[in-house]
């Protein structure tokens, strides 16, 4: 769905190559500074390569005529939940994507009335935003951006601000539109635990793709990720220091519920 | 060195808005503990911490700073605020003067410290939270990254030399370099200067690795308080209350669940480790 | 800051009425033809009849007369002095009901001073009992088609619109972080309500600049944020909740016209007591 081949002369980002797909997870992380951020609003035009090119299901993101078709086509998630909802009504925050494309009023309804249901709100549709908890408000935030019927969804950092329930909220609801509804997503995140959930992990580092791969990959490349200084999710750590010490399990293991898995045949009754 | 007794707060009395933030809640941080107080979103754990320093006024109940009531009529309220240096969530949208040096120097000036010793203060500040006060002193505060904003701010406090030093989520949206930072001086401040902790958080991962003792809050109302090893014993309830539990004790517990004996109060990957190679070993020589 | 958290949260009393379900255009249009109306009254009949009618659709309206009361409460004062000036410094002449020294209080005075006042009032009831049925939302939209065909003329109605929408959602979080960074300040030993006027303005600096600071901030990020989301001013823009004027809105406005001119009386009537 992109293909991103990315400047030389600016130092944000150099030369990152990235395809995602339809359906597909994709996990960008990297320490500060690395480029992320700086790569994902590329992404929707809100910045265009210096050299190189972003396409969006084709779509150069440096033709002028068609910035909008971009960006209604992906989506973005910022991190600060309270800085990116505009209006004083979550359901007509919802709208907000959609009256900008100028859709028929009925059209919008119907669109905004969807999407809250898709992101589990609908029963909140009349509530002012900062009465909701900080996942409220990025689903309301995410509910604005799937009105818009994109192809992909971006989530910038979107819940380094909240308290694990919100995460755990945001989380669900971005990989559930990814595996069901089959948009594009990618994960900009500190949280090793969440990129482990993904197809692909992308490591940013001076602006340039350092490592890439499934996680399981990339997270059992301890020497190259030690001198990036990233840290593999403690599963991970756990399940390689066990295997260090001669228990048999399979390689690849990231989270609670694989490495439970591999480790239940030790504990079934004798 | 802080006791409360059955403090009760109310916001917004007599309005239709009315909640009861904390109901009751009676506890003691000593002089030298290092405590973490967790709860989710709304639990009443920021209400709390502001009664320690006295920015919230028991709407019932009495807090006491070494068993005088801090609200008693000859106690100096800034005289209060130097002992319990209280950090809120986001520190660094505090910061505001020209340079890391003044921001820092804000608070002992407020207290009349001046000359040397302001000097000697703020260089020490700046110091223990690692940041060179030659080379970061005469910087503007809005050209930091993050993370060293933040450490500002937590300089801002120390400078004041606080007996007691009350973090609410210090960690919030740092990148994981940042964030081991900030908990390795949080936890030096403790080790090598005895400076009495309180971590607020709703994340057990940070707390776990410092704290010895756990506070956990619900509803404006202390549910557990003790040992965080017997606290961490009841995950299951711990995770209903929406706190998010380390991975490697949730790993702990499933595997418990699934007939192997691990302790379940692991919360480290080292601990976990060991735990899991010791409940293996038990499991051979049971089968054998 | 109790003026921002009214105009925050409106004074919009969220119960079901004739009132509360007609268009905003309706209301913001008779409130202000009952609010010229008012000015141009010159009788005690007139503001009688108005008195009828505003009590008659602050019942239609579900309103507790106890809210309508507290909303005079701001101006309460302001009331108060204009009504004493009147009375003890009108150049009404007349007879003197009450005199001390230099003060002389003159039945004519007496009369104009409570019509005045009593002006005042109405003019205020009149208006607040628009908030109190409209939804700062609804005012939003109202005002942006109602200026609409202005736009020609220059007048910016969908910035203007825009611009309150943006008010409304984000006073509330700046009110949070204002209490939040002035708690922040005074743990480090900042007073903000002790010591001399020229003290208490330099401490509101370590307030103001993180305040601003954080505005500035968040507005870049919510700039950012709309135009991810296509935002792109006004033009092509529609928008999803369409006002419409129901047989109800005509019905009222009618009602209100009417009660004006009984207000106004005849021609011949047009003059003060």
């Amino acid at each position: 769905m992109y293909r991103a081949g990315t400047p030389d002369a600016v130092p944000a980002l150099r030369g990152v190559d990235l395809d995602v797909s339809p359906g597909e997870c994709v996990a960008l992380i990297g320490g500060n500074g690395s480029g992320k951020s700086t790569l994902a609003k590329h992404l929707n035009a809100l910045l265009t390569p210096t050299s190189g090119a972003v396409r969006v299901d084709g779509i150069d993101t440096r033709d002028a005529d068609r910035v909008w078709d971009v960006r209604q086509r992906v989506g973005m998630i910022f991190e600060n939940p309270d800085d990116q909802l505009v209006a004083a009504i979550v359901e007509e925050d919802v709208a907000f994507g959609c009256e900008n494309l100028g859709l028929p009023p009925a059209e919008i309804r119907a669109r905004v009335d969807a999407a809250l249901r898709l992101v589990g709100l609908e029963h909140l549709r009349r509530r002012p935003p900062h009465l909701l908890s900080g996942g409220q408000k990025q689903r309301v935030a995410i509910a604005g951006v799937l009105a818009m019927r994109p192809r992909c969804l971006v989530l910038d950092e979107a819940t380094a601000m909240l308290d694990p329930r919100g995460q755990a909220e945001v989380m669900e609801t971005a990989l559930r539109l990814c595996r069901h509804e089959g948009l594009a997503l990618v994960l900009i995140t500190h949280a090793m635990e969440e990129a482990a959930l993904a197809d692909r992990v992308v490591v940013l580092a001076d602006g340039r793709v350092a490592l890439a791969g499934p996680p399981a990959e990339v997270f059992s490349r301890a020497e190259p990720l030690a001198r990036l200084r990233i840290e593999p999710p403690p599963i991970a750590r756990l399940a390689r220091l066990l295997a260090a010490s001669g228990l048999p399990l399979p390689p690849g293991i990231l989270t609670v519920e694989q490495l439970v898995e591999a480790l239940s045949p030790l504990g079934a009754a004798p | 060195m802080i006791r409360c007794e059955s403090v009760t707060y109310v916001y917004q009395r007599g309005t239709p808005v009315e909640t009861t933030a904390l109901a009751d809640v009676s506890l003691e941080i000593r002089s030298g503990e290092i405590v973490g107080i967790i709860g989710a979103t709304g639990s009443g754990k920021s209400t709390l911490v502001q009664h320690f320093n006295g920015l919230l006024r028991p709407t019932r109940g009495r807090v006491y700073l070494d068993d005088v009531d801090i609200h008693a009529r000859e106690v100096d309220r800034r005289r209060l605020r130097q002992q319990i240096g209280l950090l809120f969530q986001y520190p660094e949208h505090q910061l505001f003067e020209e340079t890391v040096s003044a921001d820092v120097a804000f608070g002992p000036r407020n207290l009349g410290v001046a000359g040397q010793e302001l000097d000697r203060r703020v260089r020490g500040a700046l110091e223990r939270v690692g940041l060179d006060p030659d080379r970061f002193g005469p910087r503007s505060p809005f050209a930091l990254s993050n993370g060293e904003m933040r450490r500002v701010a937590i300089a801002g406090i120390l400078a004041m030399e606080p007996r007691m030093l009350i973090l609410d989520e210090p960690t919030a949206g740092l990148d994981p370099l940042s964030r081991q930072e900030i908990l390795d001086h949080i936890r030096r401040l403790h080790d090598e200067r005895g400076l009495t902790i309180v971590l607020v958080s709703h994340s057990m991962d940070a707390v776990a690795r410092l704290c010895r003792r756990l506070i956990v809050m619900d509803r404006g109302r202390v549910v557990a308080d003790g040992a965080a090893r017997s606290v961490f014993a009841d995950p299951a309830r711990l995770a209903a209350l929406g706190l998010g539990l380390p991975q490697v004790t949730l790993c702990a517990q499933r595997l418990r669940e699934r007939g192997l004996p691990v302790r379940p109060d692991v919360l480290t990957v080292e601990e976990g480790r060991a735990a899991i190679l010791e409940a293996v070993a038990v499991r051979a020589r049971g089968a054998s | 800051m109790e003026l921002l958290r009214s105009f925050a949260f409106g004074q919009y009393v969220p119960v079901e009425s004739p009132v509360h379900r007609l268009d905003p255009r309706t209301k913001i249009l008779a409130a202000l033809a009952l609010v010229a109306g008012t000015f141009a009254i010159g009788t005690f009949a007139g503001l009688a009849v108005l008195t009828v009618f505003l009590a008659a659709a602050i019942a239609a309206g579900r309103i507790a007369p106890g809210y309508v009361v507290r909303g005079l409460r701001p101006v309460f004062w302001l009331l108060a002095i204009a009504v004493a000036l009147q009375v003890l410094f009108g150049e009404g002449g007349g007879h003197p009901v009450f005199r001390r020294g230099p003060l002389v209080v003159t039945r004519e005075n007496l009369l104009l001073g409570a019509f005045y006042g009593y002006r005042v009032v109405l003019l205020v009831v009149a208006t607040t009992l628009m908030m109190f049925t409209t939804s700062p939302v609804e005012l939003t939209d109202g005002m942006e088609r109602l200026l609409r065909p202005f736009r020609r003329a220059g007048v910016p109605a969908h910035e203007l619109a825009l611009m309150m929408t943006i008010a409304l959602r984000f006073i509330p979080t700046l009110l949070e972080e204002t209490e939040k960074i002035m708690k922040a300040q005074m743990a480090r030993g900042a007073e903000f309500s002790q010591g001399s006027l020229v003290r208490r303005a330099r401490a509101l600096v370590p307030l103001l600049v993180p305040l601003f600071v954080g505005a500035f901030r968040r507005a870049d990020a919510l700039a950012l944020a709309m135009e991810a989301r296509c935002y792109r001013g006004g033009e092509h823009r529609t928008r999803m909740r369409q006002l419409e004027m129901r047989r109800a809105d005509y019905v009222a406005l009618a009602v209100v016209a009417v009660a004006i001119a009984v207000a106004l009386g005849p021609p011949a009537a047009w003059h003060a007591p």
